[in-house]
């Protein structure tokens, strides 16, 4: 989405009003950041937001980049969020082949999910249940607990690597990716080295 | 008597610190992915050595290798190179640019005895304009602003004739613009 540098653009600071809703939806989103969220976005703390070619918008807190969201859409937390609490977003596992395509914007196919050394949610695991938000987590080893469905988003882990190297929205559930095995899983994403990623806030 | 029973409030910040290579601020380990390899390894040697041990040991490399198939390995390896001559190339285009492009200093009279300065080209040497012109107003204590030109681009208009200060505050506030680029103009109006 961010292949090319961004512009930047002036911020504005938000309403408390807006940032109460915005808490809100970041939590109905991200249940697992609960525990965290006064350290991200504290009570206090006067988040600004900043416009992005392509109806984007991005939430900055004192020049720190924290989320970003088009139009509309779910909020997508930027990279260095996740670097920073990354066991609060579910994560899928990409193999090290596929790491500097996805490091060059390409779309994460479902092979690179698929491979010895991808990593997807444990088998036989349960779509997301009413209530239970807070029981899911990464099991053994590098698996998420539950499967994701498609139009949600995720955290793109990578083979051999500890930290995050992308955040995008699934275009196919992870159960169907394990049945079908290719095709096209995250387009889009907001990689390491984009211009999201270098963008001065 | 104070109170030493109190317990501490915990302070616990729960946030990981991730350290990010200086040069590509990438985190160290996708260095490789950067295009700066070299440099980033450099870097973290110099600033992270424990890091660096853990991230381009030998046993490291080999295990990350050992992991692709022969003919990926090359395929990475060719395209590591293309993406490091790109930098490269990059860097090089940045530097004859920064040589070659020149700032021009003009005084435009407005009006017999009244002029003002306008300076063309700064934006190539990785300025912001907008707080540029605000030093610049700062400075001579006149009105300084960013105009748009017609021919497209943007220039910094300061009241006043100060084209000699200002060549002067440019040289002395931004080290990166060299003296012999800098151009003083005489705008006269016609007739």
């Amino acid at each position: 989405m961010f292949k090319k540098d961004l512009p930047t653009a002036p911020k504005q600071k938000l309403k408390s009003s807006v940032q109460r809703s915005l808490r809100n939806s970041l939590l109905a989103t991200y249940p697992l950041l609960t525990p965290y969220i006064d350290e991200i976005m504290p009570k206090k703390g006067s988040l600004e937001s900043m416009k992005l070619p392509d109806r984007n918008t991005l939430y900055v807190l004192d020049s720190v980049p924290l989320f970003y969201q088009q139009d509309g859409s779910d909020l997508l937390p930027h990279l260095k969020l996740v670097h920073r609490f990354p066991q609060a977003f579910p994560s899928i596992r990409i193999d090290r082949g596929a790491i500097r395509f996805v490091l060059s914007g390409a779309t994460l196919m479902a092979p690179g999910l698929t491979s010895k050394g991808g990593r997807l949610p444990v088998d036989g695991a349960k779509p997301l249940e009413e209530g239970k938000e807070m029981e899911q987590g990464i099991v053994e080893d590098g698996r998420w607990s539950r499967e994701l469905a498609k139009g949600e988003p995720v955290v793109i882990m990578a083979e051999g690597k500890e930290e995050a190297c992308a955040v995008g929205i699934l275009v196919a559930g992870t159960d169907e990716v394990k049945a079908k095995g290719k095709g096209p899983v995250v387009e889009d994403a907001h990689f390491l080295g984009d211009g999201l990623w270098y963008l001065n806030a | 008597m104070a109170d030493t029973e109190q317990p501490e409030a915990p302070v616990e910040l729960q946030s990981r610190n991730v350290i990010y290579c200086g040069v590509c601020t990438l985190p160290p380990e996708y260095c490789e992915y950067g295009g700066t390899v070299k440099k980033c390894q450099e870097w973290l040697e110099k600033h992270q050595p424990a890091m660096y041990e853990r991230i381009w040991s030998p046993e490291a490399l080999e295990a990350a290798a050992s992991s692709l198939s022969i003919d990926a390995q090359k395929r990475a390896a060719k395209d590591a190179q293309k993406k490091a001559a790109k930098a490269e190339a990059a860097e090089q285009k940045q530097a004859t640019k920064l040589a070659t492009s020149v700032v021009t200093i003009k005084r435009i009279e407005r009006n017999k005895k009244k002029f003002v300065t306008a300076v063309i080209g700064l934006e190539a040497f990785g300025l912001d304009l907008k707080k540029v012109a605000k030093d610049f107003g700062k400075k001579f204590a006149t009105g300084s602003s960013v105009t748009k030109l017609p021919s497209g681009g943007e220039e910094i208009v300061v009241q006043g004739d100060v084209s000699d200060e200002l060549e002067e505050f440019i040289l002395e506030k931004y080290k990166d613009v060299p003296e012999d680029n800098i151009e003083l103009v005489d705008d006269k109006k016609k007739k």
